[in-house]
């Protein structure tokens, strides 16, 4: 139940910032909206809403983000030299490595932060192996392989949801 | 502005080239999500140079459009194997 | 007026980057290296175009709507690349002939998905 209270409140926001007027009239029809994805929808939303309200989680998040904007910008200079360069630098492959994180939502966020980063891409999750398209091969073994890439994220990850 | 917007209009040249020209289907998936995501660009940037904020919520619905066509894609390719 | 230039620069380097993205498109070699080239350059292009409109307008009705369609890319984007990857590793689509290793395909299919000759156009 409390799921779907959250799901109402987080869906009211979003439609207030998307019309963004007070109008008496958008306040009524977004409310009914909300009402009706909530019910309807409020099963999928995340496991334990309580987790929102904890602060120590948002202030990991707020530190979290400097670092993903950095590798993210890294890896972008990263992919555009290697489209400018003439000889064309690839050594591509697929590895695999093993995630310690236990929740979906926090696998989810470690995949998403694999693929925004230098030279990885996940390919697919099965269990807590993750399957890893990298671009130039440094390491195959696992667990070197996953010091160079996942160790940073997983660490905070680790701290904002579980 | 209107050298931003040519830029991006060249860019989405280049993946209708790879839509084109795709050897295989999953090719000419991606090549068909990344130009939806060029359109979104260049619907935000019309609706900065004529400033009419109308125009953002098209770019927010080709975005989600572009997501579902994609997963929808996807899960069908999922379902066939080449092997058997 | 500080705002006002960075989000000149947001959009410009924005762009570039789009325009860099789709280059990689036509000139990778394979499908997965196609994917990662776009799929990260074109996130970061479009996600700087819609915070650089943010910036310039501030608090306004079109800087909330492009800070809303910059974030449901940028949290959107990888999972449709990871979908399709995901689902061409299934169907069977092959890896690069210069290809060095496929634990994937060691794994799920008895051997690895690496095609014999350079097959590329």
């Amino acid at each position: 139940m409390s799921r779907k209270i959250v799901f109402f409140i987080v869906a009211l926001i979003l439609w207030l910032l998307l019309t963004f007027s007070l109008n008496y009239d958008e306040i009524i029809v977004g409310v009914m909206v909300s009402f009706l994805s909530a019910v309807i929808f409020g099963g999928y939303f995340i496991e334990n809403p309580i987790k929102l309200f904890q602060i120590h989680r948002w202030f990991w998040f707020l530190v979290y983000i400097p670092i993903f904007a950095y590798k993210c910008l890294e890896a972008n200079l990263d992919v555009a030299l290697r489209v400018l360069h003439p000889g064309m630098p690839l050594k591509p492959g697929i590895i695999k490595i093993k995630t310690s994180l236990k929740t979906e939502i926090a696998k989810t966020f470690l995949a998403n932060s694999i693929t925004l980063t230098p030279g990885t891409m996940t390919c697919e999750i099965d269990g807590d192996i993750l399957y890893i398209h990298w671009i130039w091969i440094k390491e195959q073994d696992e667990e070197k392989a996953k010091k160079i890439i996942a160790q940073t994220f997983e660490k905070y990850l680790k701290r904002i949801f579980e | 502005m209107n050298v931003l917007i040519t830029l991006l209009s060249l860019a989405a040249f280049f993946s209708l080239y790879r839509a084109l020209r795709g050897p295989s289907i999953s090719d000419r998936a991606i090549a068909v999500d990344i130009m939806s995501i060029l359109f979104c660009g260049i619907t935000a940037l019309m609706a900065f140079r004529y400033n009419l904020p109308y125009l953002l919520d098209l770019s927010i619905t080709i975005a989600i459009l572009a997501f579902i066509g994609t997963l929808a894609l996807a899960k069908y390719l999922e379902g066939r194997n080449l092997d058997d | 007026m500080f705002f006002y230039y960075l989000g000149w620069i947001f959009i410009v380097v924005g762009v570039i980057f789009d325009l860099l993205g789709a280059l990689g498109l036509v000139k990778f070699p394979d499908l997965y290296n196609r994917m990662q080239a776009s799929t990260k350059c074109v996130t970061m292009g479009t996600c700087g175009i819609m915070l650089g409109i943010f910036l310039i307008s501030g608090f306004t009705q079109m800087g909330i709507k492009a800070l809303i369609c910059g974030l449901f890319i940028l949290f959107t984007m990888p999972v449709a690349a990871h979908a399709l990857s995901r689902g061409s590793l299934f169907f069977g689509t092959k890896l690069w002939h210069k290809s060095i290793v496929d634990k994937f395909g060691e794994d799920k299919k008895s051997y690895p998905q690496i095609s014999k000759e350079d097959e590329t156009t």
